[in-house]
This record gives structure tokens, C-alpha cells and sequence, in this order.
């Protein structure tokens, strides 16, 4: 390492990235201009989990000014293929609903029009024919033979299936002195960037080619997946990144079925078609990590020493199995055993759909389901053998001579000492300390925990693992699949400037700065010298299918490769720079702008000059140089082998290390969880930027927290979202975010050129688990899943909750199905029981006083049909609503049976209504009502359902008392003479 | 304030950064959709469209508002202003956005025109905030990247040396 290189690499410098974002001039997706005549798409989604459609019409949608197309699945299905599924299953995968929705949020129609606010107005009239179906929401329960079926290809719910045995499990097992296991169920959550998905496509008939902008961030082995599903040759489709994006974290890895969809969507218009995504549809429809269920066993010695693991996973991806599933289950494969030296593994692997959105890459991948079962169980080995759960750690670690470590499930970890990052963790950490005040705080009755968890964090991804999710023999008729190709190209101008170009699709990571100062240190420059342009063009760029950002590959992969890039540049300057100053290549220094004979200064050009001869005098290079202005390096580990035929993978080329300490204490009353203090020990090899380091660190630690104590993309048990808007879905703020105390040891990877390891996705894996086990010691129990909200843990502590009064209507109804609502109340009007009677079953009087009512039908003498709009917070819909009365006893009693069913939801409930007579002749209104709300109203309706629909039935009450009023004598003739109407009526 | 009517485009007049504007908007556009697409001022930003991120706020009238709670006609004759008039001049930064890049206040930066537009209200208001009441302050905006803790540290040390600013002034 020359001295220049120390010089910036390893230094915070400020961002170069950070003026323009300051000041309101970045050039986020939704910031760029478009071509002139795009248009702007809006999408119709399913409400419900599960259904088939039987018609969608559209006709008065498509006729609505500025309406230039309206896209359904028949289009889908005539101008594209299924997206290629990774395993051998028979399953079909459209980006829009074809013939059947399957999860709340699936694309059902596009529309495209001159702007989004007329696009949305469209969307109201479409009307689409459902007929529902049950619905399956839990991974084990989708197991169960008479399960609903997602897919009628396959025989069941399960779309892969694999069992794996490393070593001889049963043979440690049976000799072990104990089997220790657990259950856990890791839940969705996403890591929800701040800017959501966007798009614009447009389609050249004339070349029969895609072009599409977007802020895809790779892998781009999805270019394949996207060009095959819009039949074109992959040189006719060109796919661009803006120059920033707005976060993605993995997330936007899930907006490639949306390329498919406003492909065909301009293709069918016409036109370029731009279309952003909202935060309901991003919440909602928008992928996440997997859940997953597990249950995980451990043959442990006397001494705490693990022998063998027996891993029982179900994979749960949603609807569909899109591609790159199963991936989140197989990017650790080669990392069952975590940090541990265990030499015998047994797994069975099971990838099950359920009615709930297809999931994709998330920051951890796969990390946080891995070490949330396994550290769990680390700390349930020690509760069972009395031991301390930091000496269980510590006993089973890999040693730190074992390095390069061959794992049993086939990752070879490539470096580390992880005793000694225990060691200072524990000392510089202040675990002692830690400890002493633990003890105060119980003495003290409080509730107060302590909790490890130690991760290996792999990074730089084998792309050819989730071929690990076939069969050897599938694997080697599709041929080896293996790798992680990294690009960089460095360019000089004539004026001897330099530039870079990678394919690495920052997303606020600081991408241009770090690589501006490691290709500032090869040729002796600033790192303001050199520009870096990250945005990517497949059309121009050079890619593979490994770039991309994802799997913390940047430092270990892109930026080695621009290193040798720079490195090759400069040695071709250095051999153009000893002709013309008379001495060896060898004896040329790179340093402070200029080129030089080393020990003599004045024998010197500037860089400038010399980096500008390849352009200007090409006939004066020396015979061995052909051009220094352009190098483009290819990197690929070639420690990145295919599966072998045992099913053993090399995961992932480096692997970092994280001891985390975290002592919490959780409220006995609210159950709120407080983290006294968090330690977080990290070896990622070379650091190339601390503050960015740092900044990664204490991003994903914030997100882990999230995730362990708040966030969940729930759903109802009959496949409701629960969690559509911010004030649903909570995300720390930066009341819930305390400073994490950060810590490093430096083992560099001997397998990357700049000796980095990736670090950005560490705290994902560790910190939930580490969150986890402190509860679990605070509270003593044995059994805890995430997210540990308030509500959760007070109900631990509370266990025994009284038992609710009893209620006659709730008894009807079928009970833990979709978001429940509950009321009763009382009104009072100043007319007698048989006004207000005839009124309730009068149309027009019913059509002047229901909130929202556009139109009354009588279907028969007691069934009525309605069309409200209902508003609830930042969603208003048109519900198509039908009321029926049973067991009338005029004018004193009637149960209301209703249903209402509309683009953002449905409900169906029961309520009853007594009327009784008061002293001064007016009657007292009594109501009840239970309630299943689905669909878009249910995921947004946390905090607002409640307080919606009291309003509604308070103003449908209120206007009834004024409609009524004063028209009490005649009423009851009205009603007699509507009644003997009736009887008339009859043949 | 004016009728307005559903179908027809208004005339909305305010003063935007200083400068007094004029543009056309349906009754129904969003501040956020107006300021953006029609005005071209794309530093606002849209993270929720339903007022809990924060990303979008601006000042109206010298106070903090979040713009996509916001109607364009709404604005007609008040003074609004966004993240693009916060630095002094071009290719100079203010106090408060030099210390988000000194401390790595940033990372994808979606959030932050949000938070310096909250701060530069706050921090004129409370020229001396401490850590807690900047944080129960700063809980409005969420930030996806940083995990806060960078931000909370550039708003102290922005408060720091605004007030030494004023003391040598
Ligand atoms: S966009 Fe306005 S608060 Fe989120
Ligand atoms: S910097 Fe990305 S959301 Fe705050």
C-alpha cells in the first residue's frame, strides 16, 4: 500500500454527494424531466386476499376525458410470458392479477391518462366482479391438506421443498447429552425507504425495444427475468437508474414486476407512461423480508457445547414465488451455524404462498429469520444447562486460528477473531458495569434485561446459491451457475481529468465518495479531482448480473474492482511517464497531482498532461501501451464455486463479525421497552470510510430496532393488511433511536482487493435477536416473538386478562376474522317509536339521512341496497352497501344484517336496534353493532375506523331526529298504510 | 377566501421564496404536486402524502407545515418558502446544511429537506435547544437512513455555532 493510498482511503471525508441534496437539487426519479407527452398511470388493486375475478369493467373508466388506456390481465397475458420462477415449480407469476387476486394490493387494472389525479378518477370506475375465496394467512396452517389452494398447478401450498444433511446429525444427536430446540416465527417487516417506487417506460414499436428508467437497484440478473417476460431480445431492453435515489435497502429490487406492467402499459398506450407509487400501495403491495416459521434444535454436551443442529424452516414468500425466491431462504445457507463451530447440520427447507404480498430483498436477507431462531437458541441452551449465556457464546465460536473457516453447510469464512471481539466488546463496552446495574435495577423490583447475540454478517453474494434451492441433478442439467461479477470503468478525458462509472446503483450509501478517494490514492489525486457517475445505463455501462446493490457488496466488490482498474490505468501512465522522463517504471510515484521520478521532484510532469498523451499524441506511446484512457476491470472471487454435489455452498465471499450487548428495561405497567444501552462490536475487515461506516452501523441498528420492537406488516386471519399507512406501520423516530456504542476490530479479507468486508446489514441481523433475548432475561420467558410492542409485552405481564362482558350480537358473528368493530349507543328522537320506525324502512327517507348516500334500492320489503361514500381519514370510497332486517317487531325491534363492499374495502356486520317509547313521547334509540372490516379500509384503519364509524352512525342518528321531528301523529299512518300497500301489492 | 368551483382551474398567487408567483391549479391539487410539477421546485419532497414523514415540510408564513396536507389554492396570498432558498447563495451552504455534511447528517437525502426546513425554524425560534427537546422536536420527521443519531448531532453543533455566529456579530 503506497503512502498516498493511506492518505485518503480510511479517512471521513465530506461527501461529494451531500451539496446538491442540501439544497433541493437532487435528482431523485420523480424529479427528472419526462419525454413530452408522457403519460401518468395509476394502478386498481385488489381488495381482498383472495378471489376470482369474473369481470372487469372498465367501459366507463376508458371513456372518461384523458383516459388513454385502460391496461387489464387479458393485456398482460397477450404481450407478456410469466416471470421465470427459480425452482421447479408449476406456478405462474404475472405482475397483474390474471383471472384470480391472491393478496390484498395486487395490480388488477392499470390506467393510464394526461395525469394522475384523472387516472385515480378513473380507477373509481372500474368495477370488477368478485367472488371470493378463503384465504390462508399462516405459513404452518397453509401446510394442512385442506388449506385453501393459491395455485390450482400445484398440489399443494408448498412450491419448493428441500432436506439437506451435513456431517451425521443423527449420529450426534443420539450421542449428545441433551436436545434443546425452540419455535419461533419471525414476522414481515421492510426496511421502507423513504421514497417509494418509480417508473417511466416507454416503448419503440419501430425497434420493438424497452427503454425504462426506474430505481431498480440489481441484482441485474432481473434484466433477464424483465426482457424475457416482455418478449424482446435483451439489447431491446435498456433499463436506467436516476442519479439518486431516495433509500431502498433491498426494497427496490421489488419494483421490477412494475417495469413488466408500465412496459406494457406504454406499449398499449402509445406513449411513454410515468407512473409513482403511494404510500398506501407501497406499504401494501411493495415487497418485504419473509416470515418464516421455525423450529430449530440443538444436541448440546453437558458443557454447553454444541454438536449439531437440526434446522426445520417454512419459508413463507406471499402469493407468488418471484423471482429472486427463494433466495431469502438460501443467501445463509452456507451460514447455518452462525459464528459457531458446529460440524453436523441437518435442514429441511420448506418454501410455502400464502395469501399475503410476495416477498423480495430486504436489508439482512434472510440474516435476521437465520439469527433470530438460532441466537434465541443459544440463550435457551444456557437457561436450560444453568449456564451463562455469554460462556455458551464463547464456547462454541470458530477458533481464531480456524481462519479460512470451511463452515459444514459449505461457507468459507474468510476471516476473523471472534474471541477477541468478544473480549473488547465485553471490556470496552462496559458489560461489568452493565451487569452491576441490572442487578441494582431488580433489586429495585424493576423489570430489567440483558442480551448477546454474536452474527456472522455475509456479504458479496454467490449468485449462484439459490441454485442450492434445486436438486444436484436439476442444478447440473441447468448448467453451474456461480460468482459476483464486479465492473468498473475509468475513463480520461483530453483534458486529463478523470472519470468513473460503475454499476453498483448507489441508493445514499456516499457510493461516489468512497470510490473517488480509492481511485484518488492509485493516481495521486483528490478525491474533488475525480468524477463518478453512478447512474446506470445497461445500454452503455459495463454490467453483469451480479451488479447492482445488494448484499453490502460495494466496498468488498465494486470498489476493488475501481481499485484495479486504477491500478492497471496507472500502470500504463507510469510506463508512458519513465519514456519521456528517462527512468524505469518502477521509479514512477503517483503523488500530489504530479508524476514523478521517485527521490527527485523536479524531474516531474503533471498528471494532467501525462493522463491527456494518450488522446493527443497516441503515436508518441511506447510500443507496449495501446491506449491510458479507458480501463474497464472485471472482478469475480474465484473462491465463489458453483453448489457441490453435497449440497455445500459457498454463500457469500466475506463474512464480518458482530457481538452486540444490549441491557433494556421494560415497563411493568405499559409494557414499553427502554434500551438502557447498546453495544454494537463490528469487524469488517478494512474500513474504507469511517463516518460512512458509522452511518451504516447506526442506520441498520435503527432499522433493527424497528423491527424488533414496532414494525409488522400484520394481516387480519382472513388476509386483511393491517399496516397502510405511516401512522399503521410505525417506524422509529428519533425518540425510539438511542446511540448505539459502535466498537471495530480489523481482521481485513484476504479475498478482496481493498482487504473490506460489507457492514451495512449486520445490525439487521443481530440487533432484533439481541433485543429479544434482553426482554426475555428481563421478563423470564421463554417464548417471545417480534415485534415486542407494548401491547405484546403488557399482555405477557399481565397474562390473565378479564374476560370481556358478555355480549349477545358479537356471539353471531364468526369470531378473529378481519379488523373487528364494535359499538353501542343510544339516541334520542322527539317522535314516537312508530315514526321513527316508518322512517327506518322508508328508501327515501333512508337515502336523505345515511351519511354519503347516492341511492336507495328496495330489493324487497326488507332487503334495500345502497351506494354510500364513506369516508375514513385520508381514504374515501364509494361502497356498494345491502342491508337486510330480520326478526321485525314493529315498531320496537329489528336486526340489521349488512354488507358493504367497495374499491377499498368491505365489511360485513350485524346490528340491532331497539326503539322504546319515553315519558314526553319521543323513543330512545338503542344500537349495537359488530363488525368485520377488510381490505384497503382495514389497513388503514388502526387509529381511525373506531372513531369513523361512530361518526357516521352519530350523523345517520342525527339526521334521523331531524327528519322525524315534529311528524310524529301521522307517522304511524304511514306506516300502516305503506304496510297494507305492501299487502295490496301482492299477486 | 374565494368560492372555488371542482372543474375549473384558479389562479393562485403567493410569494414563493421571495418572489411573488402566480400559477393555475385545480381546487383539488395538492401544495406538494403544485410546488413540484408545476412550479418545478422538486426539493420538496414526498415520502407518505399523508403527514407523518415530514419529508414534504415547508415554511408558510415563517411556519413549518407539511405541504402535502396542503391545498395549492390554500397558499393564495401567503409567503411560502422550500428548501432551494435556505443556502445563502449558489454553491454555498447555510450553517445548518453545512453541519448535516460535516456530521453525515445524510445518507440517500430524501428526508432532509424536511428536517433543515423544521430545524431552520426551530433553531430560530430556540437559538439554545438541548438533546431532548430537539428530539421530541425532531420526531416529526423520519428518517429511514441515519438512524437520527448523525442529525440530532449536526442540529446541536449547527445551534452552537449560529449562536457564536450571532455573539461575534
Ligand atoms: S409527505 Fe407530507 S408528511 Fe409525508
Ligand atoms: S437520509 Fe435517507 S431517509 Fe433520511
Amino acid at each position: 500500500m503506497s503512502v498516498q493510498s493511506q492518505a485518503w482511503t480510511g479517512r471521513s471525508i465530506e461527501r461529494v454527494e451531500d451539496a446538491a441534496l442540501l439544497t433541493g437539487l437532487g435528482r431523485y426519479i420523480d424529479d427528472l424531466g419526462v419525454p413530452s407527452g408522457t403519460l401518468h398511470a395509476a394502478i386498481l388493486r385488489s381488495p381482498h386476499p383472495h378471489a376470482k375475478i369474473e369481470a372487469v369493467r372498465a367501459a366507463a373508466a376508458a371513456a372518461l376525458p384523458g383516459v388513454a388506456a385502460v391496461i387489464t390481465g387479458d393485456d398482460i397475458v397477450r404481450l407478456t410470458t410469466s416471470l421465470p420462477v427459480g425452482v421447479r415449480a408449476s406456478i405462474k407469476c404475472w405482475p397483474m392479477a390474471v383471472d384470480r387476486v391472491r393478496y390484498v394490493g395486487e395490480p388488477v387494472a392499470v390506467v393510464v391518462a394526461v395525469d394522475r389525479y384523472v387516472a385515480e378518477d378513473a380507477l373509481d370506475l372500474i368495477e370488477v366482479g368478485y367472488r371470493l375465496l378463503a384465504a390462508i394467512v399462516d405459513p404452518r396452517a397453509a401446510l394442512e391438506p385442506e388449506a385453501p389452494r393459491l395455485h390450482e398447478s400445484l398440489d399443494s401450498n408448498i412450491a419448493s421443498e428441500r432436506c439437506f444433511r451435513y456431517g451425521d446429525p443423527e449420529a450426534a444427536f443420539a450421542k449428545a447429552a441433551h436436545r434443546i430446540g425452540i419455535d419461533v416465527h419471525y414476522p414481515r417487516n421492510s426496511c421502507t425507504p423513504l421514497e417509494t417506487y418509480g417508473v417511466v417506460a416507454s416503448y419503440s414499436p419501430g425497434e420493438d425495444a424497452y427503454d425504462i428508467l426506474s430505481g431498480f437497484q440489481g441484482p441485474f440478473s432481473i434484466h433477464s427475468v424483465i426482457a424475457r417476460a416482455l418478449k424482446v431480445p435483451g439489447n431491446r431492453l435498456r433499463l436506467r437508474t436516476p442519479p439518486d435515489s431516495g433509500g431502498s435497502f433491498g426494497i427496490k429490487q421489488g419494483v421490477f414486476p412494475y417495469l413488466v406492467l408500465m412496459g406494457v402499459a406504454s406499449r398499449v398506450a402509445g406513449r411513454p407512461v410515468k407512473w409513482v407509487e403511494d404510500r398506501l400501495e407501497h406499504l401494501t403491495g411493495s415487497v418485504s423480508a419473509t416470515n418464516r416459521a421455525t423450529r430449530i434444535e440443538a444436541a448440546v454436551d453437558a458443557d454447553g457445547r454444541v454438536r449439531a443442529l437440526a434446522w426445520d424452516q417454512i419459508e413463507d414468500v406471499g402469493a407468488h414465488i418471484r423471482a429472486p425466491e427463494p433466495a431469502t431462504l438460501y443467501r445463509m445457507h452456507g451460514n447455518l451455524t452462525g459464528a459457531y463451530d458446529v460440524r453436523h447440520v441437518a435442514v429441511r427447507n420448506r418454501v410455502v404462498v400464502t395469501n399475503k404480498t410476495p416477498t423480495g430483498l430486504n436489508r439482512g436477507f434472510g440474516g435476521p429469520q437465520v439469527y433470530y431462531a438460532l441466537e434465541r437458541l443459544m440463550q435457551r441452551i444456557a437457561l436450560e444447562l444453568k449456564l451463562d449465556p455469554l460462556e455458551v457464546i464463547r464456547r462454541n465460536l470458530v477458533p481464531s486460528k480456524a481462519f479460512p473457516y470451511r463452515t459444514a453447510t459449505g461457507a468459507l469464512l474468510d476471516s476473523g477473531n471472534y474471541q477477541q471481539a468478544l473480549e473488547v466488546a465485553a471490556r470496552d463496552g462496559g458489560l461489568a458495569e452493565l451487569r452491576a446495574r441490572r442487578d441494582a435495577a431488580r433489586r429495585e423490583g424493576k423489570l430489567y434485561g440483558i442480551g448477546f447475540a454474536a452474527v456472522v454478517e455475509p456479504s458479496v453474494s454467490n449468485m449462484g446459491y439459490i441454485t442450492t434451492a434445486l436438486t444436484p441433478e436439476e442444478r447440473a442439467k441447468a448448467g453451474p451457475k456461480n460468482g459476483a461479477q464486479a465492473t468498473a470503468t475509468i475513463s480520461i478525458d483530453p483534458l486529463g481529468t478523470v472519470s468513473a462509472h460503475i454499476a453498483s446503483v448507489p441508493q445514499g450509501q456516499g457510493h461516489r465518495t468512497v470510490l473517488a478517494q480509492v481511485i484518488a490514492d492509485q493516481l495521486g489525486l483528490k478525491p474533488a479531482d475525480i468524477f463518478v457517475v453512478a447512474e446506470m445505463d445497461t445500454a452503455r455501462d459495463a454490467w453483469s448480473i451480479a451488479s447492482g446493490n445488494y448484499s453490502s457488496r460495494f466496498a468488498a466488490a465494486v470498489c476493488g474492482a475501481a481499485h484495479i482498474a486504477a491500478a492497471r490505468l496507472r500502470a500504463k501512465l507510469a510506463r508512458i511517464a519513465a519514456a519521456q522522463l528517462n527512468v524505469s517504471a518502477e521509479e514512477i510515484e503517483f503523488a500530489g497531482g504530479k508524476v514523478q521520478a521517485r527521490g527527485n521532484p523536479d524531474n516531474a510532469l503533471a498528471f494532467a498532461r501525462l493522463a491527456a498523451t494518450s488522446h493527443w499524441a497516441p503515436g508518441a506511446l511506447p510500443s507496449d501501451v495501446d491506449q491510458a484512457f479507458r480501463e474497464t476491470a472485471f472482478w469475480t472471487p474465484p473462491e465463489l464455486t458453483a453448489p457441490t454435489e453435497s449440497d455445500e455452498v459457498n454463500s457469500s465471499l466475506c463474512h464480518g463479525f458482530i457481538f452486540d450487548i444490549c441491557g433494556l428495561e421494560v415497563d411493568r405497567v405499559t409494557g414499553a421497552v427502554r434500551i438502557d444501552k447498546y453495544v454494537t462490536m463490528h469487524d469488517c475487515g478494512r474500513v474504507l470510510h469511517p463516518g460512512m461506516v458509522a452511518g451504516q452501523i447506526t442506520g441498520g441498528f435503527a432499522h433493527a430496532l424497528g423491527a424488533a420492537l414496532y414494525e409488522e406488516y400484520a394481516y387480519a386471519p382472513d388476509g386483511s393488511f393491517l399496516a397502510g399507512t405511516f401512522a399503521d406501520y410505525l417506524v422509529p423516530t428519533c425518540m425510539e433511536v438511542p446511540a448505539p456504542l459502535i466498537l471495530h476490530i480489523e481482521t481485513p479479507s484476504p479475498f478482496t482487493p481493498l482487504g473490506a468486508k460489507g457492514v451495512g446489514e449486520g445490525n439487521c441481523m443481530s440487533t432484533p435477536v439481541c433485543v429479544a433475548n434482553a426482554v426475555a432475561d428481563a421478563l423470564g420467558i421463554a417464548d417471545i416473538d417480534l415485534p415486542l410492542t407494548p401491547a405484546k409485552l403488557a399482555a405477557t405481564l399481565q397474562r390473565v386478562e378479564p374476560p370481556p362482558p358478555p355480549r349477545a350480537v358479537a356471539a353471531a358473528l364468526p369470531a378473529g376474522k378481519g379488523r373487528a368493530l364494535h359499538g353501542a349507543g343510544e339516541a334520542r328522537v322527539a317522535a314516537a317509536p312508530e315514526a321513527v320506525w316508518s322512517a327506518l324502512l322508508d328508501t327515501r327517507v333512508l337515502a336523505s339521512i345515511i351519511p354519503g348516500c347516492h341511492d336507495v334500492e328496495q330489493v324487497s320489503a326488507t332487503h334495500f341496497r345502497a351506494d354510500v361514500t364513506l369516508g375514513v381519514g385520508p381514504v374515501k370510497g364509494r361502497y356498494r352497501a345491502e342491508v337486510k332486517l330480520e326478526d321485525l317487531v314493529p315498531p320496537q325491534s329489528a336486526t340489521l344484517i349488512g354488507s358493504a363492499v367497495g374499491a377499498l374495502g368491505s365489511a360485513v356486520g350485524k346490528g340491532s336496534v331497539r326503539l322504546s317509547g319515553d315519558d314526553v313521547g319521543g323513543t330512545v334509540i338503542s344500537y349495537e353493532y359488530d363488525a368485520e372490516i377488510g381490505g384497503k379500509a382495514a389497513a388503514v384503519g388502526g387509529r381511525l375506523l373506531d372513531g369513523a364509524a361512530r361518526i357516521v352512525i352519530r350523523q345517520f342518528f342525527e339526521a334521523l331526529a331531524r327528519r322525524v321531528a315534529g311528524t310524529a301523529a301521522p307517522a304511524w299512518r304511514l306506516w300502516l298504510d305503506r304496510l297494507l300497500a305492501r299487502f295490496r301489492g301482492r299477486p | 377566501m374565494p368560492r372555488l368551483s371542482a372543474t375549473s382551474r384558479h389562479a393562485v398567487s403567493f410569494v414563493l421564496n421571495g418572489r411573488s408567483t402566480t400559477a393555475d391549479a385545480e381546487p383539488r391539487m395538492l401544495l406538494t404536486d403544485f410546488l413540484r410539477h408545476v412550479l418545478g421546485l422538486t426539493g420538496t419532497h414526498v415520502g407518505c402524502e399523508h403527514g407523518v414523514c415530514g419529508a414534504c415540510t415547508i415554511h408558510i408564513d415563517g411556519q413549518p407545515a407539511r405541504a402535502c396536507l396542503t391545498l395549492a389554492v390554500q397558499v393564495d396570498g401567503a409567503s411560502v418558502r422550500t428548501i432551494e432558498d435556505l443556502a445563502p447563495e449558489p454553491g454555498r451552504l447555510s450553517v445548518l446544511q453545512a453541519a448535516f455534511r460535516r456530521h453525515h447528517a445524510l445518507q440517500c437525502g430524501f428526508c432532509t429537506p424536511g428536517m433543515l426546513m423544521s430545524l431552520d425554524a426551530y433553531l430560530a425560534a430556540n437559538p439554545e435547544p438541548d438533546e431532548a427537546e430537539l428530539r421530541k422536536y425532531l420526531s416529526g420527521h423520519l428518517c429511514r437512513c441515519t438512524g437520527y443519531v448523525p442529525i440530532v448531532a449536526a442540529a446541536l453543533d449547527a445551534a452552537k455555532r449560529l449562536r457564536e455566529d450571532t455573539a461575534n456579530a
